[in-house]
């Protein structure tokens, strides 16, 4: 990793168990990181949460995206929950968000990608 | 056009059902599957390894659905598949003339019999619904021309009855913007869940966009809802439902009972446009049910326009 990365590891993993996608979309989805899914949906949740809203697949834990739904609403964009959020690019894994969102490279989405706001 | 999109255009109550997995015994074994229900429904589901365990491929069932003179909806899920073998199967299904699609994010594989599988999950849902959307427009994710374009009837799932409930309406809103034109709605054993569902689709518009098929599970023991409750994700059986049952002098019966008044209640939904019936038996469950409730063989639908109550 470079030392940016290094560095965005460093502050976003102990909050946010970030898994450095390299494309980071907390700002939409109430600052909870989505990788943290075990299906990593980037448009959760699942039809899988349990009654009590934990996760199907560890039960253990609260779904991701019950606790994402539930945090937008606290946020003053909370509509941007309502996003469909591309695909992942899996090359970005381990780069910096931060330096991708600088540049605009994690923005850049497949060219037969396109879905109406 | 599909048959369930032309149902569905002209405003007919739609009966849809899922397949029973296949593993093995050839076009009879797809047969003897959906004999039982085949002049009631307009398309059956050719479902994709249920529950996280390995079967005959979708494609395959569906490809064989349809050489039989059923109508397939081919389940696709993320699970199992990174987006390119996604992209194959849509192309693939297309060239067998199924326009069908249903997309689902799929059970996790620990739900299965091979928990030490790994997951792809490459896209999700939403994602694979925009997928297929690009494929109807003629290119691949890439910008890759297909041509020409496959046609196809999108579909997916929502769960009314798994949290957040309040959200569930939004999540479905956003299956329509990727693509979605028909939701077949999870099992629900609560009424009241369902109600709320439709109450905010209405008020959301949801109904006006998208055709909604509320499902129905037919059970023949109280064991069978126990299972269900504690095996199948996202799907709860109430306590006192099954309890119902277990005290009856008839259990068979009385679980008949509770998918029928299930089933009534769900149509008298303003907004309903069909309903997705589950049987986990090889018996005439379905068509049984279709009978009780009212609802005309396929063949008197399409000529008597049996027509789904109107959404307000």
């Amino acid at each position: 990793m470079k030392p940016v990365a290094l560095l965005e590891a460093a502050v976003k993993k102990p909050i946010f168990g970030c898994h450095m996608c390299g494309q980071c979309v907390l700002h939409s989805t109430g600052l909870t990181c989505p990788m943290e899914c075990p299906k990593t949906l980037r448009n959760g949740p699942c039809g899988g949460v349990r009654p009590d809203g934990r996760c199907e697949v560890k039960p253990e834990m609260r779904c991701v995206w019950v606790k994402a739904v539930e945090r937008s609403r606290r946020l003053p964009w909370a509509e941007e929950i309502h996003d469909v959020r591309p695909p992942v690019d899996n090359r970005l894994e381990g780069t910096s968000s931060w330096v991708n969102l600088a540049t605009g490279r994690d923005k850049q989405t497949p060219k037969g990608w396109h879905v109406a706001a | 056009m599909s048959r369930l999109e032309d149902a569905l255009a002209a405003g007919r109550f739609v009966v849809t059902s899922e397949l029973l997995s296949v593993d093995a015994g050839g076009l009879d074994a797809v047969h003897e599957r959906f004999a039982p229900f085949e002049e009631y429904v307009d398309a059956t589901n050719a479902t994709d390894n249920t529950s996280a365990h390995a079967h005959a491929s979708p494609l395959a069932v569906a490809i064989a659905l349809g050489r039989l003179g059923m109508e397939p909806i081919l389940q696709l899920t993320c699970r199992d598949r990174n987006r390119l073998a996604l992209e194959a199967e849509i192309a693939g299904a297309a060239l067998h003339g199924i326009e069908n699609v249903l997309c689902l994010t799929g059970d996790d594989v620990t739900a299965g019999d091979e928990p030490e599988a790994r997951r792809v999950f490459d896209l999700d849902s939403i994602q694979l619904l925009a997928l297929g959307a690009a494929m109807a427009r003629g290119t691949y994710l890439s910008g890759r021309t297909i041509d020409p374009a496959p046609r196809l009837f999108l579909g997916a799932v929502e769960n009314p009855g798994a949290p957040p409930h309040d959200y569930r309406v939004d999540r479905a809103l956003k299956k329509v913007r990727a693509g979605a034109r028909f939701l077949q709605l999870q099992v629900s054993f609560r009424p009241e869940q369902l109600e709320a569902f439709f109450a905010e689709a209405r008020e959301k518009r949801l109904t006006e966009h998208c055709a909604l098929l509320p499902s129905i599970c037919l059970t023949r023991s109280p064991a069978a809802l126990r299972y269900i409750d504690e095996h199948v994700p996202g799907i709860e059986v109430p306590a006192e439902l099954i309890e119902r049952c277990e005290r009856a002098s008839d259990p068979e019966a009385e679980c008949f009972e509770v998918a029928f008044e299930l089933a009534q209640h769900a149509r008298s939904l303003p907004g309903v446009a069909g309903l997705h019936l589950i049987s986990f038996r090889r018996e005439a469950g379905i068509a049984r049910l279709c009978e009780r409730l009212g609802i005309p063989p396929r063949a008197e639908r399409e000529t008597s326009g049996h027509n789904r109550p109107v959404a307000v």
